[in-house]
């Protein structure tokens, strides 16, 4: 296996797809000439030429747009929003549109679509550049949603999204881009929509992390005293229910690591489930490492204390083992509120 | 200049005369070309868009402008802020994240905020601040003052919805609002016939049935004339205007990005043209300035952005309690 970036693990996938199907095209701003911002598609106009891969204007609405309508209508787009917040200007085509074709056609209509976007902090991009997002769009019924956390994962979960026959966010943590892991092409390397990754074995408690909180709760995890089972979601719609029953049915305990304000964060929902449905498999009330109800900082120290990361997240997971009770958010303490 | 004044004495001082003018814009180019070094020598991490070669659009329409008058601008902004009034050290002071700064630090380069010469938060998302603008206008209008709002965008806004939108409504609603295209012939790394299909951005006021006029955006007195003849239009009550200042971006569109896409002998042209240089000969010629009145001028420029460099410095971080103030209103 050849270690990539994840920004080429990206391209690389995107190319393979377009070479095994020429109904994929591809466009986005800046993502044909200069290959994309974070040089996502590197090689790719080059490649398969204009015709398939095309920079629009700023126009995301527009081009979001026309893109549910190309995949409505044969052609498997995939589109890039270089920063998920730019989304905000086009989401009624995504939740409100492409969501509800295959409904409101009785099923003669499959939207054939894949959005990429770029999420998270930690590059000092400012509150309007670094949030996440999937709170936006993991509430639609209709639309799919996967987040990668590395290299590996991103080829896979990419080429799944893009074969997948509905529409499918495909979510990329920026910070994680630049990172270096072995990945495996070609299809065995196709990771499937909707199942979880086992990514560490443990027996103390259940980590459940997405995207660039997978690697800092396994940075966590590989030192602590304790042996903690990290699963990395990778599919949050639909989320693998059976791998969060069999690890928490097995530890007793669940923590969920999100990068995202505690409120309306994706581990309400895991939490909701797995205390709803094994009740009685706990040994401890489940607790959620998110980030406080605030925007992102600018400041780079700001930044890291705004993310969870392996050190707060091992102190948590050690009160939590210690205690049985949920540890207080690190901004629950009375200094920092006053 | 100090305290919660020092922006607004900055912008009285703009409207003094010509040679203040010219002080503006050698301001903002050496700011910006000190903040630009600053990210590249790792002082700053980020990523930061400057706006060399468009010192003559911020200083013209700030010089044209009342300091009442509502201004949205987009994340190319530290030379607005500066032309609009904001201290060097306030801008400087946000940038490296400082609480000294325009936002406590917690916004950074590309939001900037000066209330008291009018300016919104700045805007980080493309075409946002055209709307918001046509918003503040109708304050004026339904409150019966003689405000008008200003909003500032590039060439690349002019093709997304919130442009035809903010455009329209402003129109049939006859807001006193004046919408400005900063024309610099990119947007990030694609140059504009890629994008747009018209030459005149200007052009499109005709689909809102209002004025659009294409502008010299390299020359200072040219843009303030223009402004300032928009805004008499608004403030009469006869609606907006869209401006096109035809400009040049000399920098790359960020921090990482060194231009290569653009084509040879491009820069060049342009610079023949430096609104600065061009604004300096002129002002000698009309024995305005002497050579020796110019070169205390960008001494004393120097100066100033060192001072705010070291102050800035040496100033406290935003802290983590700083993180949780403003996100509701009390
Ligand atoms: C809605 C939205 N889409 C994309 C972006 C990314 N982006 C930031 S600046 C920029 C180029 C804008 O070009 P232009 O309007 O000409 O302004 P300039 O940067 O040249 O001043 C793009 C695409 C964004 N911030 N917001
Ligand atoms: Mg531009």
């Amino acid at each position: 296996m050849r270690k990539m970036r994840m920004n080429q693990a990206i391209a690389a996938a995107l190319a393979d797809e377009m070479r095994d199907n020429p109904d994929v095209v591809m466009f986005g701003e800046d993502i044909a000439v200069a290959e994309g911002p974070f040089k996502t598609s590197a090689g790719l106009l080059n490649e398969f030429g204009p015709s398939r891969v095309r920079d629009t204007p700023i126009s995301e609405m527009g081009f979001l747009g026309a893109a549910v309508g190309a995949a409505s209508t044969g052609l498997r787009p995939v589109i890039e929003i270089m920063f998920i917040e730019f989304i905000g200007v086009a989401l009624d085509q995504l939740v409100t549109e492409a969501a509800k074709f295959h409904y409101l056609s009785r099923g003669t209509v499959t939207v054939l679509l894949t959005v990429r976007g770029s999420i998270g902090a930690g590059l000092g991009f400012g509150c309007q550049h670094s949030q996440t997002l999937e709170s936006w769009m993991y509430s639609t019924p209709g639309v799919k949603l996967a987040v990668a956390s590395g290299a590996h994962n991103a080829y896979g979960l990419l080429r799944s999204a893009i074969r997948d026959d509905n529409p499918v966010v495909f979510l990329e943590p920026r910070a994680l881009y630049a990172k270096r892991e072995p990945v495996q092409r070609g299809e065995e390397g196709i990771v499937p929509l909707g199942e979880a990754a086992t990514v560490r074995e443990g027996s103390d408690v259940t980590v459940v992390a997405l995207g660039a909180m997978v690697p800092a709760a396994l940075q966590a995890a590989e030192a602590a005293p304790w042996s903690a089972e990290v699963i990395d979601l990778q599919t949050l719609v639909p989320y693998d229910k059976e791998a969060l029953a069999e690890s928490v049915s097995k530890t007793g305990r669940l923590v969920t690591v999100e990068e995202n304000p505690l409120t309306g964060g994706w581990g309400g929902e895991i939490t909701a489930f797995v205390t709803g449905d094994l009740f009685s498999d706990l040994k401890a009330p489940p607790v959620r490492i998110t980030c406080p109800d605030i925007h992102v900082p600018y400041g780079k120290e700001l930044e890291q204390r705004y993310m969870p990361g392996p050190d707060y997240i091992s102190g948590q997971i050690g009160a939590l083992l210690d205690t049985g009770t949920r540890p207080p958010h690190w901004w629950e303490s009375r200094e920092v509120m006053a | 200049m100090s305290g919660a004044n020092a922006s607004l004495e900055r912008r009285l001082h703009l409207k003094s005369g010509r040679v203040a003018r010219y002080e503006a814009m050698f301001e903002i180019r050496s700011f910006e070309d000190r903040v630009q070094a600053m990210f590249f020598e790792g002082l700053v991490h980020g990523t930061t868009h400057t706006c060399q070669g468009q010192e003559a659009v911020s200083v013209g329409i700030a010089a044209a402008a009342r300091p009442t008058d509502t201004v949205t601008c987009t994340y190319r902004g530290h030379g607005h802020a500066l032309a609009l009034g904001m201290p060097p050290l306030t801008v400087l002071a946000e940038i490296m994240g400082r609480r000294i700064g325009s936002v406590g630090g917690l916004g950074g380069s590309m939001h900037l905020c000066d209330t008291s010469v009018g300016l919104l938060p700045t805007f980080a998302i493309v075409g946002a601040g055209i709307p918001v603008a046509a918003g503040a206008a109708l304050t004026a209008q339904v409150k019966g003052t003689d405000g008008a709002a200003i909003a500032i965008f590039g060439d690349g806004a002019a093709n997304i919805g919130a442009f035809h939108e903010g455009l329209n409504l402003a129109a049939i609603w006859k807001l006193p609002a004046v919408f400005i295209c900063e024309n610099n012939q990119y947007g990030e790394y694609s140059a504009i016939h890629i994008t747009t299909p018209v030459e005149n951005i200007a052009d499109r006021a005709a689909s809102y049935g209002i004025p659009g006029e294409v502008v010299d955006g390299q020359d200072v007195e040219t843009v303030e004339a223009a402004v300032a003849g928009a805004l008499a239009r608004a403030r009469a009550g006869e609606g907006p205007t869209l401006l096109e200042m035809k400009t040049y971006r000399y920098a790359g569109h960020s921090r990482a990005d060194t231009a290569p896409y653009r084509p040879e002998g491009e820069f060049d042209r342009w610079y023949e043209r430096d609104p600065i240089n061009t604004y300096r000969r002129r002002l000698i010629e009309d024995g305005e300035l002497t050579e020796e009145e110019a070169e205390q001028i960008e001494a004393r420029v120097a100066a100033r952005i060192a001072a705010a460099e070291t102050e800035a410095s040496a100033a406290d971080r935003a802290t983590v309690e700083d993180m949780f103030t403003n996100i509701h209103a009390r």
